[in-house]
């Protein structure tokens, strides 16, 4: 391969994992939501950690085109974990997201050679199937789970010794925003090594990766692993930061809510799991407000609309319009 | 053991309700390959109407049923004919989320239209109670559903497998070009296939209603169960959705016998490790 070539190469990589606008404006637009909306902290450590679980569900679904139905049981047994160590005498934060994490990882782990295995419509069926087995055992566990009451008794220390958690969620908001910060990074990192850019071919021709030498069995099941970890930390974030547990965060609803706010926010670009999250939640809070039935029959006809008109979501929308823009001020 | 046959017959009844219900959705999941998450919001509008029918406007029974197969199917018609036609082509994950849509806004629209209460069916004298046959008593209304559920099985099969509309079905699903080369309408065979899949709905629907109730969340608490139906069947094989819905209907009520605490899942972890080991289903062939 002549140098040329390389440098190109390079070149492109470098470009790919350059940070765009809508990034740096989001996790910006974050942090002034803080003081902003003072009296908003908990929907906005919502939006935080909603965004997390849709972003873990972008690695495999946006990245790997592995479609999960189910993704919510890693969410929920990640929320279960932390919340039980909690309740049983350790309630040290960051240890507690770190086993959260471990434990929806571990699951993971364990069906991704199933996995890996499937494909089509059936990947859809195992996840679903994985979601309703857990959802199921934690309602037929009340001794361990709380059962329908939800999970009590969480008790928080102060974050790094020093932050007590408060009644108004200030504590809570910058903790959410600095370990949903730190895994976007991690992710970032993760999609832009060769190791997310098998990922990718995958998605794009899953018959021809394995004719490069790469092994789409472990490139998936590393995927679904990863993906199930940062699903587990969000969960754990919840219940740290709510400090109660309920069924519905293992529940279908839940698994269907992450795979829409990723459709709004647009696949395949992490930070649309954020914003689509944002979105959702914010319409959810406005809409709900009114009426909860309301708030279904617009969700169904807002997924109606979306699914005849917008692909992309709003990442591709704001794309097209910071590339318009970006064309304006600089003339060929 | 008397008891026990009688545990055994509630299983296959129950078999029998998920059949009727998930028979349609073999024919537009399972055949077309159109990710139909809409199918038990058109058994739900199935229901309602066979369930009003009886109730307000004093129909009989079997006349209910009837229309409430053919509002399912118009309603079907019509959804498909708006919304499913456009994304035939388009990847499962759109075909989901777009019929989820449908489904948020009927449970929305039957709870505002009808109210969020249970809704009870009335069923005639005939269908009532308990046929004795030797030291077996069996209830009226299963042996009905059995029959039924047997009737449609067979009628299914057939149209599929020995009629030239089940013919070109199956080719337009094959290579859809070529069977529009041949001179074959597939938009309009399509949208008769969908009716017909909506119209099973309705049907089984209605007929479900006596023994699983009926309120705006119907949607969306059977849904999985009916998507576990077909895909562990074998998608595309009416036969191997028949085996399953057997298969599950038996698990699951000998199985709350025996387990109690346990409930449904004992079903979900059947059909996991049915579809780990085989996952293009009971009577699918790998693709």
């Amino acid at each position: 391969m002549s140098d040329i070539t390389l440098d190109l190469a390079r070149i492109m990589v470098v470009n790919r994992a350059r940070w765009t606008t809508i990034e740096v404006a989001f996790w910006i637009a974050a942090a002034a939501g803080y003081f902003l909306f003072p009296a908003k902290l908990v929907l906005l450590t919502q939006m935080l950690i909603g965004g997390l679980f849709a972003m873990s569900l972008d690695l495999l679904l946006g990245y790997g085109g592995i479609a999960s139905f189910g993704h919510a049981a890693f969410f929920g047994l990640g929320a279960y974990a932390a919340g039980l160590l909690a309740a049983h005498g350790w309630g040290e934060p960051l240890s507690g997201v770190l086993f959260g994490g471990l434990a929806a990882g571990g699951l993971g782990l364990a069906f991704s050679s199933v996995i890996a295995k499937v494909r089509g419509a059936a990947v859809l069926m195992v996840t679903l199937c994985i979601g309703l087995l857990l959802f199921e055992a934690a309602s037929r566990m009340p001794w361990l789970t709380g059962g329908d009451t939800g999970l009590q008794g969480i008790d928080m220390w102060p974050l790094l010794g020093l932050f007590e958690f408060d009644l108004f969620g200030r504590t809570a908001f910058w903790y959410a925003y600095a370990v949903a910060f730190l895994l976007y990074l991690a992710a970032r990192r993760y999609i832009h090594s060769p190791e997310g850019l098998a990922l990718k071919g995958i998605r794009e021709n899953h018959d021809r990766v394995p004719m490069l030498g790469v092994s789409t069995a472990r490139r998936k099941m590393i995927a679904f692993t990863i993906s199930a970890t940062i699903a587990g930390m969000a969960g754990a974030l919840l219940a740290q930061t709510t400090q109660i547990v309920a069924l519905e965060t293992l529940s279908f609803e839940r698994s269907v809510a992450a795979l829409i706010m990723l459709t709004v926010g647009g696949l395949g670009t992490l930070i649309g799991g954020f914003i689509g999250a944002a979105t959702f939640i914010w319409a959810r809070d406005v809409l709900s407000a009114l009426n909860p039935v309301y708030w279904m029959f617009w969700l169904g006809l807002i997924l109606i609309a979306l699914m005849l008109t917008a692909r992309g979501g709003l990442v591709g929308a704001l794309t097209l319009l910071t590339n318009y823009l970006a064309r304006e001020r600089h003339p060929r | 053991m008397l008891g026990f046959v009688n545990i055994l017959l509630g299983g296959i009844a129950y078999g029998f309700v998920l059949f009727l219900m998930a028979g349609g959705l073999s024919i537009t999941l399972g055949l077309m390959g159109f990710a139909n998450m809409a199918h038990a919001a058109l058994a739900m509008v199935g229901g309602y109407t066979a369930a009003l029918l009886i109730g307000k406007a004093g129909w009989p029974f079997l006349a209910a049923v009837v229309m409430a197969g053919l509002t399912a199917a118009l309603t079907g018609a019509i959804l498909e004919r708006t919304l499913f036609r456009r994304l035939y082509q388009a990847s499962e994950l759109e075909q989901v989320l777009l019929t989820i849509g449908v489904v948020y806004a009927a449970i929305a629209a039957a709870t505002y239209l009808v109210g969020p209460e249970q809704m009870a069916i009335a069923v005639p004298a005939w269908l009532d109670g308990n046929l004795r046959i030797g030291p077996v008593d069996l209830n009226r209304y299963r042996l009905f559903l059995i029959v039924t559920g047997l009737v449609l099985l067979v009628s299914l099969v057939g149209l599929i497998e020995h009629t030239t509309f089940g013919a070109k079905i199956r080719a337009a699903v094959f290579n859809r070009r070529m069977t529009a080369s041949c001179g074959i309408d597939v938009d309009k065979l399509y949208a008769l296939a969908f009716a017909l899949g909506s119209a099973l709905a309705g049907i089984g629907g209605a007929l479900s209603v006596k023994l699983l109730g009926l309120d705006p969340n119907f949607p969306i608490k059977f849904l999985t169960e009916l998507l576990i139906v077909v895909s562990v069947g074998g998608l595309g094989s009416l036969r191997g959705t028949f085996l399953a819905a057997m298969l599950f209907g038996i698990i699951d009520v000998v199985g709350k016998y025996l387990l109690p605490e346990i409930g449904a899942f004992i079903i979900y972890a059947t059909a996991l490790a049915l579809l780990t080991v085989r996952p293009q289903g009971l009577v699918g062939r790998p693709r």
